[in-house]
């Protein structure tokens, strides 16, 4: 008999067991729980999706190595894709090559100065989220989280988070 | 009982391995993790607070990223919690330097200095070894040794370079640790004594202050000899995991 046609084919057939692309797409929509508008796959954590000995592997790579949602991040990893029907994760931390803030992407930048965060910038820039002026005034190196500073803006007065350059 | 004394007599209990070069590594960061974790609440300011508490939990992320490692590299099992919790005194491999008392501020701003510089260099240097993972994990630690070398060096002028008082505690500071920092070049890893020594005089400098005159210098925290700092600190750090051997959360 053709295997197509065997009772019980819709149930089988809809487990995405071997549908890396649609774990990617979930692992890839995971967000930051410091920073809920960042998704891992903004912040350049999320190294790849792999299908491996029957499980989805997720590979991450830590931020700042003393970032306390990188424990939190892993089990949202493996919650997202036990939810979405992967019925076993693999969530690995690999270090090398070192993450570096250039690894957020463009559309992370966005959202983090839509959020009212300054984001990094590659020339090392730091533009106001509210008015986008530049040369801010730094209160404390260390913000609210080991990624951020903490600013107050030259021209409008509005204080703000960065996330750092590093 | 520790891990290593079941496997090892104590006298092999040192640095020069690649597991126990990596440890001892780990066990500076672990233990200046645990000692600067004691601002919390109480530093001079609330900005002050939340900096020690973020540098301390850099520290530990470099900690449990080294232990995890050594453990893989040891193939015994062991996990970053084994090397952290289950080692006595005599088996921790850290430098004198970072068990020393938190004293006044100016007494921790003058002792991150001197390891803030020393990381710096030495981060450098096992950011171009051949374990990719070591290497990986350094490359993120030399950014922010430089972040916490700013910090200090920004202190020790602002203390050194402020009021009567100030001055004379933040000296007194470099007087009394300075004898913990011949130790810091005698590896394991690379680290010049005369780079660090420029970064060291040049802060020194803008705080008006001097390097010590005494050249009485004190080392064995790398062959797990210790001042009388760090049994109580581990004492307290591995409580929970002494009483209830095994407990997870």
């Amino acid at each position: 008999m053709d295997a197509a046609q065997l009772p019980g084919v819709e149930v089988v057939s809809r487990a995405p067991a071997l549908d890396v692309d649609l774990a990617r797409e979930v692992a890839g929509g995971v967000v930051d729980p410091e920073i809920p508008v960042l998704t891992v796959a903004d912040l350049g954590i999320l190294r790849d999706v792999s299908w491996e000995e029957g499980r989805v592997k997720v590979t991450i790579t830590p931020t700042y190595s003393g970032c306390p949602a990188m424990r939190q991040i892993e089990e949202d990893l493996e919650s997202a894709l036990v939810a979405a029907g992967f019925a076993e994760v693999q969530v690995v931390t690999v270090h090398h090559p070192a993450w570096s803030s250039g690894w957020i992407t463009a559309e992370g930048r966005e959202k983090l100065a839509d959020f009212g965060i300054a984001p990094p910038l590659p020339d090392g820039e730091v533009l106001c989220p509210r008015c986008r002026a530049s040369e801010p005034q730094l209160v404390s190196r260390f913000g609210s989280t080991a990624c951020k500073a903490l600013m107050v803006c030259s021209s409008c007065g509005e204080p703000f988070d960065h996330f750092k350059e590093y | 009982m520790g891990i290593w004394h079941l496997d090892m007599s104590a006298e092999l209990v040192g640095t020069g391995s690649p597991v126990m070069d990596l440890v001892a590594h780990a066990d500076d960061n672990l233990v200046l993790a645990q000692i600067l974790g004691a601002w919390i609440s109480n530093a001079p300011e609330l900005e002050e607070d939340i900096a020690l508490g973020n540098i301390a939990l850099d520290h530990l992320g470099v900690a449990r990223a080294l232990y995890t490692r050594a453990g893989e590299i040891e193939g015994k099992g062991r996990t970053e919690d084994d090397y952290a919790m289950r080692r006595t005194e005599r088996e921790f491999l850290n430098l004198l330097l970072v068990e020393q008392p938190n004293g006044d501020f100016a007494h921790t701003m003058v002792r991150s200095l001197f390891f803030d510089a020393y990381q710096v260099e030495l981060w450098d240097g096992l950011s171009r070894t051949d374990d990719e993972t070591v290497t990986g994990i350094a490359g993120r630690a030399a950014k922010e040794a430089g972040y916490h070398l700013r910090h200090s060096s920004a202190w020790v002028v602002r203390l050194g370079d402020g009021t009567e008082e100030s001055h004379h505690r933040s000296q007194d500071a470099v007087d009394g640790l300075w004898r913990y920092t011949g130790e810091l070049f005698e590896g394991p890893g690379r680290v010049s004594r005369d780079q660090w020594l420029g970064t060291i005089q040049n802060v020194l400098d803008a705080g008006g202050l001097r390097v010590a005159e005494d050249p009485f210098q004190r080392s064995g925290g790398r062959k797990g000899f210790h001042s009388e700092h760090l049994g109580p600190l581990l004492a307290e750090m591995q409580w929970m995991q002494r009483s209830y051997p095994g407990l997870r959360w």
